[in-house]
């Protein structure tokens, strides 16, 4: 183990810290961190979800006694999201058993789920975890959040440490409010130029996960800055931040400035202290984009990292589109792809299947209009290209689930998906194909029954 | 009742209670003399020094072979080989994710699932239809094992199966974690292309020791250096992180 290096007594002149480091330095009580060091760190929000939920309470209960109680109830939100609509009977159980664990400890975040026949009659329930923290106001800067869901890693885009794990090290969070942790190296993705009109997050993401590879971040942290990341809304930052851990990323960070304070102060009234990375810290990678170079890219069948540009993909046969997801089921995902139908004014020629991620979420698709269409809404705009009517919201088919789950793969199909994974078997079935893409991109495929960039339609 | 779920590494520990007298120093900064060793202590001065350990004196060896002064772990059976990115659902499809794995009963019947997401070209199938155990103890694998989901899941159903240990040439970053964790796989970079140098069905042993870790391939009679754990050792060696906050006097003892 590397030693300690206590810089508060060694009299030496503080070093300049990331924003990662300096986020954990906080949390650990301490006035310098640099990567390596492995620090107790103090937890500001755990989440936890119906799949990994009930381990978590488990060893929690076995860890520190049946009578125990977590170390703040108002700390902890537990979100149902994952194998919810559906009749397997586990699955439901898992609900039910948090439902007890909740009760049980006087939780204060349950987004709870009785009624599976009617998700509108469940007035607590918010749907996929990840999109819910940020809806709910459970995201602000500066703060340490951690989620027994490898995408937790999305909250980064408001400026905060945050990232997945496993359900002892969630046991233990619940007991102690702490977690151990190695303070990464940070890697800079410089994102300049502005953005097409026809490009998003997701291609930002895949173009730079292509580059780096499955394995580019491991252990490391990922921070994007530059004009471009300046110019995203909060969805698609989070969308950003989403796949970080596709590239082996321990989270993803995004520098907070007025688009994250207006998002996060129109959700909560916590406090919070946002920090930024010294000028003199230090990265060990830089890379740099002219986003206005970039074009819509895929990650092809079967890794992330897969990338190639959806115009070259345009003989790809495809069998679906699945629009959804944390990463790209969020109401704007929902608007461009609503707007690039409209722009179209076509049918898709293959079953598309909409599956927003909350209940908020599913609302805007039937309420808002979408700008540039004449007051027309996502819900009727995708009525009227024969898309299939949007679903309850929850993860859904991203990764599969229990058989009956609504969209899922259950023959070897290929589909362009928004989601965030195309390992073999992700959405079910084993020789399924998955191309990831954005939502124009997976709107644009739907259209022409091939993998499309969103330019023939969005120009 | 035997917890399903007791690490491997920590068995040791749950036997012998007297752990201060296995010669390890502990370095706390709290500055109390005779405290409770278990009581937690304020983080604010806390500043967790690595566990000096001179041997680790806590672990039972599976070898034949008496323990050396050396102290040594062993591993020893048939490999089971897969290739790079073998992601979580491939180890366990997540519809089997509803499986409860601090539930003793569903702990059992995870095992069965262990591998079942790998595609058709793998002709061996790592547990056989219709059992729980796996006759393999060693999963040799690639690059960038276990990368994707933070199931713990994943490296619990690799436990409950009967695997021993992964030996990877990398490892994703919440998977390796999550095996130190559980304790229910040891993890080892080695930092060769062992997936290529080794078939499923060969007979092997991990050995770890202080200094070096091996693998020997019995039936190509090659040997492979393995990474030293770095990090995770101290708290693989106190047998998981629960037991290694105790030791550290972050949390109490486990309740009666």
């Amino acid at each position: 183990m590397a030693p300690q290096r206590s810089s508060s007594t060694s009299g030496s002149v503080k070093t300049g810290m990331t924003m990662t480091e300096k986020i954990l330095a906080k949390a650990a009580e301490k006035s310098q961190v640099v990567p390596g060091d492995n620090i107790w760190v103090n937890v500001d929000v755990l989440m936890t979800h119906d799949v990994c939920g009930p381990g978590a309470f488990g060893i929690f209960k076995r860890e520190f006694g049946e009578n125990a109680k977590v170390w703040d109830s108002e700390k902890i939100v537990v979100i149902p999201d994952h194998y919810i609509f559906t009749t397997d009977k586990r699955a439901n159980r898992n609900v039910d058993i948090m439902r007890e664990h909740c009760r049980e400890q006087n939780i204060k975040y349950f987004y709870d789920i009785t009624d599976l026949g009617d998700f509108r009659a469940n007035p607590d329930y918010k749907g996929v975890c990840h999109v819910a923290l940020a809806q709910e106001g459970h995201c602000r800067p500066g703060e340490v959040l951690l989620g027994t869901d490898s995408h937790t890693c999305t909250a980064g885009a408001f400026g905060q440490f945050a990232t997945g794990i496993g359900n002892t090290d969630a046991g233990f969070v619940l007991g102690t409010g702490k977690i151990l942790l190695k303070v990464p190296p940070t890697m800079r993705f410089i994102l300049d130029g502005e953005m097409p009109s026809y490009l998003q997050a997701k291609d930002l993401i895949l173009q730079i996960i292509g580059e780096i590879s499955v394995a580019g971040a491991t252990y490391k942290t990922m921070e994007f800055s530059g004009t471009t990341i300046e110019s995203l809304t909060m969805e698609e930052r989070m969308t950003l931040c989403n796949m970080v851990v596709e590239a082996g990323g321990k989270n993803g960070v995004i520098p907070p400035d007025a688009t994250t304070f207006n998002y996060v102060e129109n959700r909560t009234s916590v406090p919070f202290q946002p920090v930024y990375s010294d000028g003199n810290a230090s990265f060990v990678a830089d890379y740099r984009f002219d986003v206005s170079k970039l074009e819509p890219v895929v990650a092809k069948p079967h890794s992330p990292d897969n990338r190639a540009l959806a115009r070259e993909c345009k003989d790809v046969k495809i069998d679906r589109v699945y629009i959804g997801s944390c990463t790209g089921g969020k109401t704007e995902d929902f608007m461009a792809a609503a707007k690039l139908f409209h722009a179209a004014g076509k049918q898709v020629k293959v079953p598309t299947f909409l599956v927003p991620a909350t209940q908020k979420v599913w609302m805007d698709v039937y309420a808002l209009p979408v700008p540039g269409a004449g007051g027309k809404t996502c819900a009727q705009i995708f009525e009227e290209a024969g898309c299939d009517t949007p679903t309850s919201p929850s993860c859904g088919a991203c990764l599969g689930g229990p058989a009956d789950t609504y969209a899922r793969l259950n023959e070897p199909q290929v589909c362009v998906s928004t989601t965030n994974r195309n390992f073999p078997g992700r959405m079910g079935h084993k020789e399924g194909q998955i191309y990831l893409a954005s939502p124009y991109t997976a709107a644009a495929s739907a259209l022409t029954g091939h993998v499309t960039d969103p330019r023939e339609f969005l120009q | 009742m035997e917890n399903p779920l007791s690490s491997r590494f920590g068995e040791h520990l749950r036997v012998c209670p007297k752990l201060s007298s296995d010669g390890r120093q502990r370095r706390r900064n709290h500055g109390g003399d005779d405290d409770d060793p278990f009581a937690p202590t304020s983080t604010a001065s806390f500043n967790l020094k690595p566990l000096v350990t001179r041997s680790s004196s806590a672990f039972v060896t599976r070898s034949s072979a008496a323990a050396s002064p050396q102290e040594r772990k062993t591993f020893h059976g048939l490999c089971y080989v897969v290739g790079d990115n073998i992601d979580t659902d491939q180890i366990i499809p997540a519809e089997f994710l509803t499986v409860v794995p601090s539930n003793s009963d569903e702990y059992s019947k995870l095992g069965s699932h262990a591998l079942t997401g790998l595609p058709a070209s793998y002709k061996n199938r790592f547990v056989e239809l219709g059992e729980t155990k796996t006759r393999y103890s060693i999963v040799i694998g690639g690059e960038n094992f276990g990368c994707g989901s933070s199931r713990e899941h994943a490296p619990v159903c690799l436990g409950a199966a009967g695997a021993k240990s992964v030996v990877a040439q990398s490892f994703a970053r919440i998977f390796f974690r999550n095996a130190v964790a559980t304790g229910e796989v040891y993890p080892l970079d080695a930092e060769v292309r062992v997936c290529k140098e080794c078939r499923t069905g060969d007979v092997a042993t991990v050995e770890l020791r202080e200094e070096e870790s091996v693998l020997i391939n019995h039936t190509t009679g090659k040997e492979y250096r393995l990474n030293a754990i770095g990090d995770a050792g101290p708290v693989i060696d106190a047998g998981g992180i629960f037991a290694y906050a105790r030791k550290a006097g972050m949390i109490p003892s486990a309740a009666a």
